[in-house]
């Protein structure tokens, strides 16, 4: 099902939840909204879901206005955080009930649950109850639910987040898959960038109620259009500072300086923004070089990040290997000029 | 440029604090600790904990790490005392404690969940374990303010607590673990669980630092791996009931113990493929494969290689696969190929360039390790 969002807006007394908002999702897409707690995830899939009126705009499924259609009647599944089965049910009576309520007959109710619980890879657990199951098998058992339905537009909202690590990193893996073979518009929410880059698809950043940017998932991160659209899509967070274009040089201090890529040669003189993401930012190598401060450095595995001041800017530093660094320690640290994203000084993108 | 302020301001606090305190810690032991709950009649004890002997070193920075149902809570209530072990011994300083009621433990908890008086101010609930120790008034408002100070708390001292984010909740159920001086250790129970991502982030960073300048034993529980690599010095991973592994970030990503530990850290987690010996060479499915660890002695259990995603990499002559897909994940590459029905994982550079024409691949040797029955070859003798 092809979903529309057109001019929605929602309003809850004097606070804006959603500014106004045009979406339009594709049928069989697998759509991520990526933001942080409030930013309006689960308010925009509220209002595709029906369970929200919007205060002015319209929501379309398949060229159809369905503003005024009721949840019930929009062939919607929604998977919560917190998910719920029925305690007293077993794995299969929790995954069928949806069709018995529906009146399907018992054979084809089988054949239906036989096919969710094989993708889910829940067989050998369809006799037990909902207790006797690990965190991972409990949700996979509501998103069987979910799915047995047949619904054409499946809302998840942050379903990963109870689970395990490596759960969440199968899950994950698995879920594209399993929906690309239902046909199914999937709708997912998650403030994990990572999540996002893993899922792939499409995806939305939001903030603050304002849909930023809507791509592919990789151009989405690779090409943001906006600097929120890259803060949204970045953890660590981006680096970000001031700078100044003289000439052909583009300054971040009087001591710290490059020459201006050449796809960028034609802009006038004055004041930019740069972006440059943690792991473009190296304690080796060569490009720009500044001193950054350490403030903290965080050892991980096979991972160090590094949070330092570079004039004056609060920076991350993202590498590989393992680099020990005393606190206030002022270490060289380089970065290339053309990796950088340049922002206008209303922080949107420059493109070439 | 507020951040680094403000953890420069908290730095000098803590510094402080650590003058103040420092006077009741203590190394914790425990010995041939085992725990299993009442089983049901009729039926044999099944052990929660299998025989732990471990020492927990006095200041130390510690994650106790693993999936749902390892033991690490159980592990974690006997320390506390909540729960006393079937078996064994827990020890603080040489005296034996096992007995010992919570209480008299003097140990701070931080739970996953916010524990909250929402009818109080922000001070009051930092107050209250001091106040509930009969601290005089005056040295409770230098304590409150200093650790309101290492949270940025101090602008919402004076609200009352229910109108707090969960955020800010949970920032002051960590403040009340860390206000007490008089503490043995201070355990976190999943503590980041309702904080978001981005901020996260900062409050690790927080805890970390804490912890180097105040010196007291925490000991952090998590099933997240970055959360306990972050901030662990020593993680000790948790597999069914037993440590499988205790070591720094570093040791369990270079050198896995355990495959379980191979799996559980690192994202993806490491390649484990089924091996046999011949002639002194470690062999997969027909391809001789250098590893760093093979030994003379015989070996007659289930034997496999383990190579981490990290380790494996494009090379003109090698195993043939077949490349399934390869994700794009910003900083890097992530290819899964096929040998044989065997997945395997690779890590690539995020500009790496995959071969279209007979890819084949190898394992770096210096990182390629056999293991027997899911332990490393002479991990014994390391």
């Amino acid at each position: 099902m092809a979903i529309e969002l057109k001019k929605v807006t929602k309003r809850v007394g004097a606070q804006m939840h959603i500014y106004e908002t045009d979406l339009a999702l594709e049928r069989g897409g697998f759509n991520i909204l990526l933001g942080t707690t409030l930013s309006g995830k689960t308010t925009l899939m509220r209002l595709m879901a029906g369970l929200e009126k919007p205060t002015t705009g319209e929501v379309w499924f398949d060229g159809k206005n369905v503003t005024a259609v009721p949840v019930q009647r929009r062939s919607v599944a929604m998977v919560y955080q917190a998910f719920i089965n029925y305690p007293s049910f077993t794995v299969y009576d929790n995954i069928a009930s949806p069709l018995k309520v529906a009146g399907v007959p018992k054979a084809e109710i089988a054949e239906r649950v036989r096919q969710f619980v094989e993708l889910l890879k829940l067989t050998p657990m369809l006799n037990r109850l909902p207790s006797e199951l690990s965190g991972g098998q409990q949700q996979r058992t509501a998103l069987a639910r979910a799915l047995v339905k047949g619904a054409e537009l499946v809302l998840l909202d942050e379903p990963l987040a109870n689970l395990d690590y490596k759960l969440r990193e199968e899950l994950r893996d698995d879920l594209p898959k399993l929906f690309a073979d239902t046909g199914a518009t999937v709708v997912y929410a998650t403030s994990e960038p990572q999540e996002a880059l893993m899922l792939g698809g499409h995806t939305a950043t939001l903030s603050a109620g304002r849909v930023v940017q809507f791509d592919r998932t990789t151009v989405t991160y690779r090409n943001p259009t906006s600097l929120e659209s890259a803060r949204v899509f970045s953890d660590p967070p981006i680096n970000t500072a001031a700078v100044e274009k003289r000439g052909g040089s583009m300054h971040l201090s009087e001591r710290v300086h490059w020459k201006v890529p050449e796809r960028l040669a034609s802009l006038r003189d004055g004041p930019y923004l740069i972006g440059i993401r943690p792991y473009h930012l190296l304690p080796h190598g060569e490009g720009v070089t500044v001193v950054g401060e350490v403030q903290i450095a965080e050892l991980s595995g096979s991972e160090s990040i590094v949070r330092l001041t570079v004039e004056g800017n609060s920076w991350v530093s993202e590498t590989h290997g393992i680099h020990a660094y005393d606190l206030g320690e002022r270490v060289e640290f380089f970065f290339d000029a053309n990796r950088c994203l340049y922002f206008d000084v209303d922080e949107n993108f420059i493109p070439a | 440029m507020r951040t680094v302020v403000c953890i420069s301001t908290w730095m000098r606090i803590s510094s402080r604090l650590r003058t103040s305190t420092a006077n009741t810690m203590a190394r914790i032991d425990f010995k041939n600790v085992r725990h299993a709950y009442p089983p049901p009649p009729g039926q044999p004890p099944v052990y929660a904990l299998q025989e732990v002997n471990q020492i927990w070193e006095d200041g130390g920075a510690y994650a106790l790490l693993g999936p749902s149902g390892c033991g690490k809570t159980t592990l974690l209530n006997i320390i506390s005392g909540l729960l006393t072990p079937s078996e064994g011994a827990v020890c603080f300083d040489g005296q034996d404690v096992t007995r010992l009621p919570t209480t008299e433990r003097h140990i701070a908890q931080v739970f996953q969940f916010p524990v909250v008086y929402d009818t109080m101010t922000v001070f009051d609930n930092l107050a209250f374990p001091l106040r509930n120790r009969r601290m005089p008034e005056k040295q409770v408002a230098e304590r409150v303010e200093q650790i309101a100070a290492m949270l940025d708390l101090q602008a919402s001292l004076k609200n009352r607590a229910a109108g707090l984010t969960a955020d800010g909740k949970q920032k002051i159920s960590l403040g009340r673990g860390l206000v007490r001086s008089d503490v043995n250790v201070i355990m976190f129970d999943e503590p980041l669980t309702v904080i978001d991502p981005h901020l996260k982030w900062l409050l690790r960073s927080k805890l970390k630092e804490l912890h180097k300048q105040i010196g007291v034993t925490m000991i952090y529980v998590t099933h997240d791996q970055t959360e306990a690599l972050t901030f662990a010095d020593k993680v000790v991973v948790m597999y069914e009931g037993t440590v499988v592994q205790v070591g720094t970030p570093v040791e369990l990503f270079s050198r896995p113990n355990h495959t379980f530990v191979g799996y559980f850290i690192g994202s993806p987690g490491m390649n484990v493929l089924p091996c046999e010996v011949e002639n002194g060479t470690a062999v997969y499915r027909g391809h001789r494969v250098d590893v760093s660890n093979l030994v003379e002695k015989g070996l007659d259990g289930k034997l496999e290689i383990g190579v981490r995603p990290e380790f494996v990499a494009f090379s003109s002559h090698g195993i043939p696969v077949r490349v399934d897909k390869v994700d794009d994940l910003g900083r890097f590459q992530v290819a899964t190929v096929n040998h044989d029905g065997d997945i395997i994982k690779m890590v690539l550079a995020e500009d790496a360039e995959i071969p279209s024409e007979n890819p084949r691949i190898r394992f770096e040797p210096d990182n390629t390790r056999i293991y027997e029955n899911d332990w490393v070859v002479e991990a014994v003798s390391q």
